[in-house]
């Protein structure tokens, strides 16, 4: 039992990107951004922790790893966030991986400029 | 060593010289516009001077774009966040009233960060004074230390917060004097929406800065400056 | 006939309270996860009163749980036999009192679930964090105190631990009072009088639940006191009432006489509503004097006179401790001397606070597992005082 358990543990880790049973996201940019995405798949909360304790300190605002900057270009086009579907960015992955988010009770999900069609915000409005 | 060497050399120093001149602005002018990549540092003590005979009884709209600016609610219940406040003050004996905007005093020393159990109060290099939301535990203790009741506690699960001011329940927050734009070379929103630029906003520790020279030449005083706090928020006419 | 129900029905009897004590501690768990959902808005604290109800609650347990080692240290430190006999069940009490306080402490925080961060991010400058130290230090110390007792091998260590315990406790309580002594901008704290006040009402608070347990166990297993003992104990009881109370009103007369401090105690003794009533009526008349006359009393002062003077010591403690906590934090903050100030933050304004059911539920929780360890503890353990036939008889000479 054991055994079998470990071997499907060892299936489902390194077949990650072309399991089908991973979740389709609604990316707004995706392929690589800052890094490639098997690299950030793995490291992404590594280099939030270092951004953010660099841009909380020492007041730097500029590094590539800003969350505020992965919002920007991963949001969904739907409707700007990454958090709230089953697709969406950051909560699609947490979601499958049953893996908590801690950042959104603070920090906004939404990405600061609208991307969301003008087209669809007056379809919306005139319902 | 010949002359025509010299010379060539004395060239090369004198245009790689001319070069720099040439490009530093500019290169300031870009680091200005993408933030900076540097670390704050203590050249910088960020500081204000408010002149209270300008500050108009009954405007608040510093507060209103305090409140626009980090995402706060505006109310005005005894648990909701105020991170400043208009305080009108009536001289107890001369009966003169006095109306001015309370908030964060940014000290040097800061009771707020002594008492923080985990560090999660802090003050950065440049004196501004900031709680680090990912270590605060909420216990509350720096707004016991605090002499100006300048911190409030979310006492309510938020949504929607400004992209650039994180805030959320269980910690304690307080005025960053707009540390988000600061950082982005603009002043505080309070000190820009001051209808009678009663709110100078500068750096303390450069002599030539605006606010630097006017602390030189009136009167200012530190609230409760028995404490010996320092506080980087300077007023006028109390 | 009536005890020997009680005995046929003893291990029933056990279980009722394990259960009982579980149900408040359940409901406990109830307040706490209600204030992680909806946030601290459910209880009655604000950002004027940031400590509130919990608070009173947790230091009541920290302070007692430093105080009831007392016993233990008379015994071991001073080498009385008949306080030694009682020094196990005076660790255990220390154990459980602290555990129920701490985790009132720790679970009123906005975000308990952090806790760890207190560990791992440690600000030196930080009375707080010293009690971190101070109270994990403390219960490494009392266990490995009540193992040199217990354990007949380890005996001859039980006195130097004992010592360390007994230092340590100092200092502890120590750190207690310093949480309020740093406070400087606050009329109502910010006095260094405050360690050596928080140290004696330990000494008072501490010694009183000792006996109101340990009259409890007594009954439970039929034994009844030896006069000499109580005896003993009540007086002892009495002049650690004393001591609080010279403390207590030394703070006050200093406040009296520092004239920018006049205006709080004038809210706190007289015109402050709730906090002079609680003051004078809870925490003078029946934390006090109502105790002293029956422990004084040539009339009283029987084991039934000593236990109620203890319950009322214990009442008199909350009350002291709501007015020093809460009364202390809606007395406005003096920002601005010589001004009359209002604002819509509160500035020159009284505090409002009603402490709401979550707050108490919570308290309760805490008491509820002081009261869970303490009761398993005696049943698993031999915790019960066993004196020697001489030392009670000589308990009145030494």
């Amino acid at each position: 039992m054991k055994v079998f358990l470990l071997s499907l543990l060892l299936a489902i880790t390194p077949a990650w990107a072309t399991d089908s049973f991973a979740p389709k996201l609604d990316i707004g940019k995706g392929g690589k951004c800052v890094e490639e995405p098997q690299w950030m798949r793995k490291n992404h909360m590594q280099v939030l922790l270092q951004q953010r304790d660099e841009t909380v300190h020492l007041g730097i605002r500029d590094g590539k790893y800003s969350l505020k900057v992965c919002i920007e270009c991963h949001a969904s086009t739907k409707d700007d966030s990454v958090l709230g579907r089953a697709d969406s960015f950051c909560e699609g992955c947490h979601r499958y991986e049953a893996v908590k988010i801690d950042c959104f009770e603070c920090h906004s999900s939404k990405r600061h400029l609208s991307l969301v069609q003008d087209a669809s915000l007056a379809q919306k409005e005139s319902k | 060593m010949s002359d025509t060497n010299v010379q060539r050399r004395q060239f090369l120093k004198t245009s790689v010289g001319a070069t720099a001149v040439a490009i530093a602005p500019g290169m300031l002018l870009f680091d200005m516009a993408h933030g900076k990549s540097e670390a704050v540092s203590s050249k910088m003590r960020w500081g204000m001077l408010i002149d209270t005979t300008n500050c108009a009884d009954g405007c608040n709209d510093c507060v209103k774009a305090c409140n626009k600016e980090n995402g706060l609610s505006g109310g005005l219940s005894p648990t909701d966040s105020q991170w400043i406040r208009k305080v009108e003050l009536k001289d107890m004996r001369s009966g003169r009233a006095v109306s001015l905007p309370m908030m964060c005093q940014h000290c040097a020393e800061p009771p707020c960060v002594d008492v923080c159990p985990t560090g999660a109060s802090f003050k950065r290099a440049d004196g501004i004074v900031l709680v680090d939301k990912h270590t605060c535990i909420g216990c509350r203790y720096c707004m016991m230390a605090c002499p100006y009741k300048a911190r409030s506690f979310v006492h309510e699960p938020l949504h929607d917060q400004k992209p650039d001011v994180p805030r959320g329940k269980g910690t304690v927050e307080s005025c960053t004097l707009c540390v988000h734009r600061v950082d982005k070379g603009q002043q505080p929103a309070c000190a820009e929406a001051c209808p009678n630029k009663s709110i100078l906003f500068g750096n303390l520790n450069d002599p030539e800065s605006e606010i630097a020279k006017k602390i030189r030449t009136v009167a200012s005083t530190q609230i409760r400056a028995d404490l010996g706090l320092d506080t980087g928020i300077r007023y006028q006419g109390i | 006939m009536q005890t020997n129900s009680f005995n046929r029905n003893e291990q029933r009897y056990f279980y009722m309270l394990v259960a009982a004590g579980m149900l408040v501690l359940l409901m406990g768990l109830f307040a706490v996860h209600a204030m992680e959902e909806h946030g601290h808005i459910i209880t009655g604290m604000n950002n004027q009163i940031v400590w509130g109800m919990p608070h009173v609650f947790a230091i009541f347990m920290i302070v007692a749980a430093s105080g009831v080692l007392n016993v233990a240290s008379i015994g071991s430190v001073f080498g009385k036999p008949m306080y030694k006999a009682r020094a196990p069940l005076a660790s255990l009490l220390s154990i459980a009192l602290l555990a129920g306080g701490l985790s009132v402490l720790m679970l009123d925080l906005g975000r308990p679930e952090r806790v760890i961060v207190a560990a791992t991010h440690f600000n030196f400058t930080s009375v707080f964090a010293w009690n971190v130290v101070l109270y994990s230090g403390m219960f490494a110390a009392v266990g490995i105190y009540l193992w040199t007792m217990m354990e007949q091998r380890m005996n001859p260590w039980s006195k130097p631990v004992g010592l360390f315990v007994f230092a340590w406790r100092f200092i502890l309580t120590t750190g207690t009072g310093l949480i309020f002594a740093f406070l400087v901008a606050r009329q109502a704290y910010g006095s260094a009088l405050l360690a050596p006040m928080f140290i004696v009402i330990s000494f008072t608070w501490g010694l009183a639940v000792f006996h109101v347990v340990q009259s409890a166990i007594y009954a439970w297993n039929g034994k009844t006191h030896t006069p000499e003992i109580v005896k003993r104990m009540k007086n002892l009881l009495g002049i650690f009432i004393i001591g609080a109370l010279y403390l207590v009103a030394t703070y006050h007369l200093t406040n009296l006489y520092f004239a920018h401090q006049s205006g709080f105690e004038r809210f706190i003794l007289k015109d402050g509503g709730i906090y002079p009533q609680l003051l004078w009526w809870g925490y003078g008349l029946f934390g006090n004097l109502v105790p002293l006359i029956l422990i004084f009393h040539p009339k009283l002062g029987n084991a039934r006179s000593a236990l109620a003077a203890s319950l009322l010591v214990i009442i008199g403690g909350f009350a002291l401790l709501y007015v020093f906590i809460i009364g202390g934090q809606a007395y406005p903050l003096n920002i601005f001397p010589g001004y009359e100030a209002s604002s819509s933050f509160g500035d020159g304004q009284i505090g409002l606070y009603s402490p709401s059911l979550p707050e108490f539920l919570l308290g309760f929780g805490g008491l509820a597992i002081a009261f869970l360890i303490t009761l398993i503890g005696v049943r698993a353990l031999n915790f019960m005082p066993h004196d020697k036939p001489h030392v009670a008889a000589a308990g009145a000479t030494d």
